[in-house]
C-alpha cells in the first residue's frame, strides 16, 4: 500500500483506494469524500486525493461490535474508551458497543452519555453505550431503561452482562418494558447456582484438572427459557456469547418456531477449546469457559447456517496481575478486538464455511442491525457512510504484543500464527489506521473536532 | 526430576525408581542415626496457603532426615492473608534462595503455574493442590501396598493385578486422582464407589471402573480397599442427604469390613472420621495400614526431595 498525490487542502478529506475486492469478490476502485463513499468504478480519476493501492485487499464496510467492555469510567488501569477505541480500529473496527458493567455501572442516562462523550472526543469509532438491564447489575431493580434511551446516547441495547438476568419475573419485566422504544435485552445466560466458584467447561477435563466445573446446562437452561419468554411477551432478545452445541439447537428451535431471538457467538469460541487449559494458563480463563471441540464444531456450523447471527468480540481487558496468579483467583475474560476479524478467518473462513459477504454480515450489517445503530453496518455503495476496512487475507503473521493496540494485553492469541491483517481502517471518511498502524490519539481527535491537523 | 508435580506425568520406571529410594530411605530410618547428609546447605520451604499439619510435618521430617534447612512458610497469619500474591510469595523465597519449595494450596494448578513462571527456581513439589493431585500422597499408598504384599522383595515391583477400591467423594478429592494415575501406571486395577453426585460428571477419560454400589464392590474381593475422607459440609451443598444415610449406604462399617478377606488391606489417608466413612473396627484392625502410611510417608517424601534437589539440578532430567 502505497500513498501519494498528496494535496495538502484534502489531505484528510478525499481518499482513493485503487484495486479494492469487495465482499462479493468485484474489484473497485472506492472514492471517499466528505465522510461518504463519493464513487465506485474502475480507473477513477485521482483528483486531488490520497491513493491507497489496495491491490489484493478485501475492501470490507467497517466492523461493528456489539460485545466489548471498555473499562471507563471505574476500571482504566484496564482499558479506556480512548484506548479500547485504538484497539477496535486497530482491528477494522468503526463501531463499538460499550458494555454496562463499568464502575458507575452504565445504568443512568448519565453514566451512559459520559461514555457516548469519551467515544466522540476519542474520535476512533462510534462507541455506543450499552445500559444495565438493572441497577447496578445487581438483579434486583429495573434500571432507567427510558431514561437511557431517550438520552443522548439513544440506548436500545441493554445487558446486564457479567451478570445473568437470573430472576424470570424480572427478565419478563425487562423484554415488555423495551418494546416502549424498540429495545432488546441482551442476556449473558448463566444460571448462577449451576455455576458457583466454576472455573471451566464441565466435562472429562474439569474432572481431570480439578477444576469446578461450568455445565452446558447452566447456559442451555436459561436460553430455553428466555426464549420462551420472548415468544410470551413478543419481544425481542439477543443471547450473547453462545458457547455449546446444546445452545445453538435451543436457539435454531426457537427461530424456527419464529421466535425473534437473535444471538451472537465470539471469535476466541469460534477458534479455541478447552485443552489449553490444561496448564492452568489463566490467559485462557474467560466466561463463558473455552468448550470442547465439538462445541466449537456446533458454533462454526450454526453461524454458517444463520443459526447464529453475528460474531462479537467480548473484548475483556484486564491488568497482568489479574491474569499473573493461579487459576481459581485469576479475572474471567480475554482482549479481541486487533485479533478478531483473523481469528474469524481462521475459523469459518479459511476452513471454507463462511465467505467474505458472510463476514460481511455477521461483523458488520446484522450487528448494527442488532443495535439499532445508524451510520454503521451500510454496504460499500455510493452514498453510504465511509466507514471502511481495508484487510490483507494473503498476510501471516505471528501475533504479537505489537498486534495489540490498547491498554491490556490478556490475548490469548499472543505467538500464535494468525491469517491475515487489516491495513487500513476509515471512519467517518478519515484514516484511523494506515500501513497496519493506528493513526495518533491527536490527529484522529482532531478529526473528531472537525479540525484538519496538518502535519 | 525437576519438579513433582503430578502422578500423570510419572512413568513406571520413575515411579519404581522413586518406591525404591524410598525403600533405601526406609532402611535408614532403623537405624540408630536416622539422618543422611545429603541435603545439607540445601533450603526447603514448607509453603502451606492450606492447613495440613500432618503432612507439613511429614514433608519437614523427611527434609530434616536428609539434612536440609527447613522453613516453614504458613499462610495464615503471613502476608498472603493480607493480599500478598503468589507471585510475590515465589519471588520472596526465591530471593531467600530456596532450593526446594513443597507448596499446599488451595487452587488447583497453583504448583504448575508455578513451576512454569519463572518466578522461581527452585523444585516445586506439589503437597496438595484444591482438588486436582497430591502425589506424594498417592507414593505412600504405593509404597505401602507394596510392602505389604511383596514385603522385602519389593524393589523393582510395582502393582500388577492388584484391585484397589477407592470410595468416597472422589469429585473433590485429589487423593483420589493421584491414586488413580499412579495405581494404573503401576498395574493396579482401581474401582471408585462413591454417590454419583461425588463422582466427576464426565470419568470417560479415566482408566478405572465406577459403581454406586460397595456393598457389591465388596463382594468383588478387592485387595485394597481405601477410604477417602468425607466432609461433613458436603451436605450444605445437596451432595447427599446426610451423615447417617452416607455411613449407612457408603461407609466401611463393621459388617462390611467382616465380609473382606483376610489379607485385604484397609487404607485411609487420614484425618479419618471414624464411625462415618470407616469403622473403629476397621480402622484399628491389623488390616488396615493407616499409620504405616503415615511412617512410609515420610520415606516416600525423602525420595522425593532427594531426587529433586540432590546434586546439580541444572542437568537433571526434566520431568513436569
Amino acid at each position: 500500500m502505497s500513498i501519494d498525490g498528496l494535496q495538502q487542502h484534502e489531505l484528510h478529506d478525499s481518499w482513493l483506494i485503487r484495486g479494492a475486492t469487495l465482499p462479493n469478490g468485484t474489484r473497485t476502485d472506492i472514492r471517499l469524500a466528505g465522510g461518504r463513499i463519493a464513487e465506485l468504478g474502475t480507473g477513477l480519476s485521482q483528483s486531488g486525493a490520497r491513493v491507497i493501492d489496495a491491490d489484493g485487499l478485501i475492501a470490507l464496510p467497517g466492523l461493528v461490535d456489539l460485545h466489548a467492555h471498555l473499562r471507563e469510567p471505574g476500571y482504566e488501569h484496564s482499558e479506556t474508551v480512548l484506548s479500547g477505541s485504538r484497539a477496535a480500529a486497530r482491528g477494522g473496527f468503526t463501531s463499538v458497543f460499550a458494555m454496562a458493567n463499568t464502575l458507575p455501572a452504565q445504568d443512568t442516562a448519565g453514566v451512559v452519555e459520559q461514555v457516548l462523550a469519551l467515544g466522540e472526543s476519542a474520535g476512533y469509532v462510534d462507541v455506543q453505550p450499552i445500559g444495565a438491564v438493572t441497577v447496578g447489575l445487581a438483579g434486583k431493580q429495573l434500571a432507567e431503561l427510558g431514561a437511557m434511551a431517550s438520552s443522548r446516547a439513544r440506548v436500545r441495547v441493554f445487558s446486564d452482562d457479567g451478570f445473568c438476568v437470573s430472576d424470570p419475573l424480572l427478565m419478563r419485566r425487562a423484554l415488555e418494558y423495551v418494546k416502549a422504544f424498540d429495545g432488546v435485552i441482551a442476556q449473558h445466560s448463566q444460571e448462577p447456582r449451576l455455576t458457583e466458584k466454576a472455573q471451566m467447561n464441565e466435562g472429562a477435563l474439569s474432572g481431570e484438572l480439578g477444576l469446578v466445573g461450568w455445565p452446558a446446562v447452566a447456559e442451555e437452561s436459561i436460553i430455553a427459557r428466555d426464549v420462551l419468554l420472548a415468544e410470551h411477551v413478543g419481544s425481542r432478545l439477543h443471547v450473547c456469547h453462545v458457547s455449546t452445541a446444546g445452545s445453538v439447537d435451543v436457539i435454531r428451535w426457537a427461530k424456527a418456531r419464529g421466535i425473534n431471538v437473535t444471538a451472537e457467538v465470539t471469535p476466541h469460541h469460534l477458534l479455541l477449546t478447552e485443552d489449553l487449559v490444561r496448564g492452568y494458563d489463566a490467559r485462557f480463563k474467560v466466561n463463558p469457559p473455552l468448550r470442547a471441540r465439538e462445541d466449537v464444531e456446533a458454533l462454526r456450523a450454526g453461524l454458517a447456517d444463520g443459526t447464529i447471527d453475528i460474531v462479537a468480540t467480548d473484548h475483556a481487558p484486564h491488568p497482568v496481575e489479574s491474569k499473573d496468579c493461579e487459576w481459581d483467583a485469576a479475572a474471567n475474560g480475554m482482549v479481541g478486538l486487533e485479533s478478531a476479524l483473523s481469528v474469524v478467518h481462521a475459523a469459518v473462513v479459511a476452513t471454507g464455511l463462511l465467505d467474505w459477504a458472510d463476514i460481511e454480515r455477521v461483523l458488520s450489517r446484522a450487528p448494527a442491525q442488532i443495535g439499532h445503530l445508524i451510520g454503521q453496518g451500510n454496504p460499500i455503495a455510493v452514498g453510504s457512510p465511509a466507514e471502511l476496512t481495508l484487510y490483507d487475507p494473503a498476510a501471516t503473521r505471528v501475533f504479537g504484543r505489537a498486534d495489540l493496540a490498547g491498554t491490556s494485553s490478556n490475548s490469548p492469541y499472543l505467538s500464535m500464527t494468525l491469517p491475515g491483517d487489516v491495513r487500513a481502517t476509515f471512519h467517518r471518511g478519515y484514516a484511523t489506521v494506515l500501513d497496519g498502524a493506528v493513526r495518533s490519539s491527536l490527529e484522529i481527535a482532531g478529526h473528531a473536532r472537525g479540525i484538519v491537523t496538518h502535519g | 526430576m525437576r519438579h513433582l508435580l503430578s502422578t500423570k506425568d510419572l512413568s513406571r520406571d520413575e515411579a519404581i525408581n522413586l518406591l525404591d529410594i524410598a525403600e533405601d530411605m526406609a532402611d535408614v530410618a532403623q537405624r540408630e542415626v536416622k539422618k543422611l547428609p545429603t541435603l545439607r546447605g540445601k533450603t526447603v520451604v514448607n509453603l502451606f496457603f492450606e492447613d495440613s499439619t500432618r503432612t507439613r510435618i511429614s514433608f519437614e521430617a523427611a527434609a530434616k532426615r536428609l539434612s536440609a534447612d527447613v522453613i516453614n512458610f504458613s499462610a495464615k497469619g503471613s502476608s498472603v492473608s493480607k493480599g500478598e500474591s503468589l507471585k510475590d510469595t515465589a519471588q520472596t523465597l526465591a530471593a531467600i534462595g530456596a532450593d526446594g519449595v513443597v507448596i499446599r494450596h488451595p487452587a488447583s494448578g497453583a504448583p504448575a503455574v508455578l513451576a512454569a513462571s519463572g518466578w522461581i527456581d527452585a523444585g516445586i513439589i506439589n503437597a496438595g493442590d484444591g482438588t486436582h493431585e497430591h502425589p506424594t500422597q498417592a507414593l505412600l499408598d504405593a509404597f505401602t501396598i507394596r510392602r505389604r504384599i511383596h514385603g522385602q522383595a519389593s524393589r523393582s515391583r510395582g502393582l500388577d493385578g492388584v484391585a484397589v477400591t477407592i470410595v468416597g467423594d472422589v469429585l473433590h478429592s485429589r487423593v483420589a486422582r493421584s491414586n488413580l494415575w499412579l495405581l494404573t501406571t503401576l498395574g493396579a486395577e482401581v474401582t471408585f464407589v462413591a454417590p454419583p453426585t461425588l463422582l466427576p460428571s464426565d470419568t470417560t477419560l479415566w482408566p478405572a471402573r465406577f459403581s454406586f454400589d460397595l456393598d457389591d464392590a465388596i463382594d468383588a474381593g478387592p485387595d485394597v480397599v481405601m477410604m477417602l475422607r468425607i466432609q461433613t459440609e458436603r451436605m450444605s451443598a445437596a451432595f447427599f442427604p446426610s451423615s447417617r444415610e452416607y455411613s449407612r449406604v457408603w461407609g466401611l462399617d463393621d459388617a462390611r469390613f467382616g465380609r473382606l478377606a483376610p489379607a485385604s488391606i484397609v487404607m485411609h489417608p487420614g484425618p479419618m472420621n471414624r464411625g462415618l466413612e470407616i469403622s473403629s473396627a476397621a480402622a484399628d484392625s491389623a488390616n488396615s495400614t493407616v499409620l504405616e502410611q503415615v511412617t512410609n510417608g515420610v520415606s516416600v517424601r525423602m525420595a522425593a526431595l532427594y531426587l529433586l534437589l540432590s546434586g546439580d539440578r541444572k542437568e537433571s532430567k526434566n520431568v513436569d
